[in-house]
């Protein structure tokens, strides 16, 4: 499974270990919709770890999308919002 | 996946697998416009940071020159008027003092989105070899199933790339907002930031006010630099001997 990191990379990950960042993801969703910014950046920080300690990165010549994307390190609540309303439009980031 | 499934939808529909194969250059000519475009993006980003930390050392230099004059003005038995100037010279460091955990960050920031170019630039390339590879040993059907993945991997890294770019871009501006407020600040000490609602321009007052035994700490503190110096009504036997 491959995973991004907005701003990061890209990290190929076991998928054994997709059960365990559900409960990660969901902790940090929740802190999204609960609008705790404290909860969220420590749910996220868990996430990212778990994703960069837990997975291999790729190397930078390899050309493939990922299969899952996760915000930005320093993301905060609105950033994430953000990049929901733009996953949500049409187009999406994709240029071109 | 809740978060990354919503947020794997930013990268829009993936258009690798129809595209033909006359459009291979077409999409490498893209991907290579939009490298150059990430180049320059964060030099941009660079110089408009360090146009930032220029302001911040600009304050700074302001906050020592009203320092030197308030010491000016104690000499000249002058200490309201040097009262004041520290309650400027306060609210001055204040200001740079806000500014600069910003910049470390945005530094921070600054080296991600280059390495982020970097790897950007690896694939590009990749990208390049792959193009050819294909070109060269493989029919049209053929070409399409395999570039595919490869076009939309590079797409998505370009996304990325130009996402942390924009982020970089609104710090930078916020910033900058910021520190012309703080330089205008310094140039006429009075009313609200322009980023400030009333009542938080009461309250950097009311901050600036309970900053003030600061200011007296200071006003103490150049007295005692100053040797002779000294307050209203603590004339020494010196200064008696000098009547």
């Amino acid at each position: 499974m491959i995973v991004r990191i907005l701003t990061e990379g890209q990290v190929d990950l076991p998928d054994a270990l997709l059960d365990e960042l559900n409960v990660l993801d969901a902790a940090a969703e929740q802190a999204v919709d609960a609008g705790d910014e404290a909860a969220f950046s420590a749910a996220l920080g868990r996430l990212l770890d778990r994703v960069r300690t837990g997975g291999r990165r790729l190397a930078d010549d390899v050309l493939v999308p990922s299969d899952l994307v996760l915000p930005p390190p320093d993301a905060t609540i609105d950033d994430v919002r953000h990049l929901f309303d733009t996953a949500s439009g049409a187009d999406g980031l994709v240029p071109g | 996946m809740s978060l990354g499934a919503r947020l794997s939808a930013i990268f829009g529909r993936r258009r690798g697998d129809d595209d033909p194969i006359a459009e291979l250059d077409a999409s490498y000519a893209q991907q290579s416009a939009l490298l150059q475009q990430s180049r320059r993006g964060v030099a941009d980003v660079v110089t408009a940071r360090k146009r930032v930390e220029l302001q911040v050392r600009s304050l700074e230099q302001k906050a020592a020159r009203l320092e030197s004059e308030a010491r000016e003005a104690l000499h000249a038995d002058r200490e309201d008027a040097a009262r004041e100037l520290l309650v400027r010279r306060a609210g001055l460091l204040q200001q740079a003092g806000a500014l600069q955990p910003d910049l470390d960050r945005l530094q921070d920031q600054e080296g991600r989105l280059q390495e982020s170019v970097q790897r950007l630039e690896v694939k590009v390339e990749a990208f390049r070899t792959q193009k050819e590879t294909v070109k060269a040993g493989y029919s049209a059907a053929e070409a399409h199933s395999r570039i595919g993945a490869a076009y939309a991997g590079i797409s998505e890294e370009s996304a990325d790339v130009g996402l942390a770019l924009e982020r970089a871009r609104a710090r930078t501006e916020q910033m900058q907002a910021r520190a012309d407020a703080a330089d205008s600040l310094a140039a006429a000490d009075s009313g609200a930031l322009p980023w400030e609602s009333a009542g938080e321009s009461a309250e950097r007052r009311l901050a600036a006010l309970q900053a003030g035994d600061g200011v007296e700490a200071e006003l103490a503190r150049l007295r005692g630099a100053g040797g002779r110096l000294r307050g209203p009504g603590a004339a020494g036997p010196d200064a008696e001997a000098a009547r």
